[in-house]
């Protein structure tokens, strides 16, 4: 695979929260950065996280989630993933995650949290730079 | 790695996708293999303008296939963005119905540069699902510019969906419609103007039979979202399967496949040529005309 081949990316909302105005921004935004985005939309448990991821073999799979759920559902998609053999996939989160749960989020797996007016060019950024690709 | 894909792998078939996306010079290698553990899946293209409803047709029709017992594969293709060369790919979000089924695979692809509509490597993709075994093999891209004449080329069966909205401009149907169309499903069903858009489109199809050398491709209506005439389509692209295997078209849709094949290979080893650079500054400077350049780059002597 060459560097020039574009990062794919999946995009989700775990979860019943039913706001996706942010993970559609940051989709459209993603794709002006050059970046394939796959966005599966709303209510998406993390097995259909991780079997979509699977099947797309995605290198970054990015989770939007406002209702509160984080905890219970952003280290199970993690975990899913590592146990489909994708270790290697970036997993980060954005949407309303308090600053309290971030560093245990983080020892779950998940690489970055971007809270709300995060710019698309900073995710782009972080994507590009720590993507781990074989 | 071919005798992973057979036992029904996800990851390997979903990470062999990967190299053939890219463009691995491993997949050049694997490619006789791969052909020869194929075992004959029914590659249909489904194509359609956006407001068609095709999303949510190929989903009820994949429904209906694994009601009969296929295990289907889909690749989804969408345009990249000719500038950033980003895309969104936005076809799987339609197919929530099938998200736990362990024998649907589904595949998005962006074009990647290829102005038809398809990926240049659509076509091994589709071989990697076939050898998978998966059957019918599904290529859904979207109906804009040539990609029905694009997907027809790939695929043996070739559907075209449209919106009953048709009105005045089914007079307007682009050429490719009448020429590439194997099965024509007027969706929307339920909207008037559905039955009345059949219609039309089979007496447009039935006076074009004199210039077009075939029977004219049968149009059903069908509505996606309650399932309405999804069987009769399904058995009108199973039906089709013996057709596209008739030697004469198999052999137009392989002369497409080699000349295409052909095409690529002269493209890659002219601008691998050491001469690439200074030919193309020729061209621009008007001191050589393309056609000479091309020439002079096939033959570099």
């Amino acid at each position: 695979m060459t560097d020039d081949t574009p990062i794919r990316v999946l995009i989700a909302k775990p979860g019943l929260d039913g706001h996706d105005r942010g993970a559609k921004v940051l989709a459209r935004g993603l794709r002006d950065e050059g970046f394939e985005v796959i966005y599966t939309g709303l209510r998406q448990t993390p097995e259909m996280i991780a079997d979509a991821a699977e099947q797309e073999d995605v290198d970054v799979v990015g989770l939007s989630i406002l209702s509160g759920a984080h905890m219970a559902l952003l280290p199970r998609t993690v975990q899913l993933l590592r146990e489909r053999g994708m270790s290697d996939v970036l997993v980060a989160a954005g949407g309303i995650i308090p600053d309290a749960d971030i560093a245990t989020l983080k020892e779950a797996g998940i690489a970055e949290i971007f809270g709300p007016g995060t710019s698309i060019g900073q995710i782009a950024r972080y994507f590009r730079e720590n993507v781990r690709r074989s | 790695m071919v005798d992973e894909l057979a036992t029904g792998g996800r990851r390997p078939l979903a990470r062999l996708l990967t190299r053939i996306e890219s463009g691995d010079p491993t997949v050049r290698e694997l490619l006789p293999q791969l052909f020869a553990a194929g075992k004959g899946a029914h590659v249909v293209g489904i194509t359609g303008p956006p407001g068609s409803g095709k999303s949510t047709l190929v989903s009820a029709l994949i429904g209906e296939w694994r009601k009969r017992g296929r295990r289907v594969g889909i690749l989804a293709v969408d345009p990249s963005s000719p500038y950033t060369r980003g895309a969104i790919l936005g076809d799987r979000i339609r197919m929530m119905d099938h998200a736990a089924d362990p024998d649907v695979f589904m595949r998005s692809m962006a074009s990647r540069g290829e102005l038809g509509g398809l990926a240049a490597t659509t076509w091994i993709a589709a071989a990697a699902l076939d050898t998978a075994g998966y059957d019918p093999v599904l290529i859904e891209t979207v109906g804009a510019g040539q990609s029905e004449v694009e997907v027809a080329r790939v695929a043996e069966t070739t559907v075209v969906v449209e919106a009953p909205e048709m009105g005045d401009e089914v007079q307007a149907i682009k050429a490719g419609l009448l020429e590439v169309a194997d099965v024509i499903a007027v969706n929307k069903g339920d909207r008037p103007g559905a039955d009345r858009a059949a219609r039309q489109l089979r007496a447009m199809l039935s006076t074009a039979g004199g210039r077009i050398e075939r029977k004219p491709p049968p149009v059903l209506v069908t509505t996606a979202v309650t399932g309405e005439g999804v069987p009769a389509l399904a058995d009108a692209i199973d039906a089709h399967r013996q057709t596209a295997r008739e030697p004469l078209a198999a052999r137009d849709r392989a002369a497409h496949q080699v000349r295409r094949a052909l095409a690529d290979l002269a493209g890659r080893r002219a601008v691998a040529d050491p001469s690439w650079e200074a030919t193309v500054d020729a061209v621009a400077r008007r001191e050589l005309d393309p056609l000479t350049a091309a020439e002079r780059l096939m033959d570099p002597r």
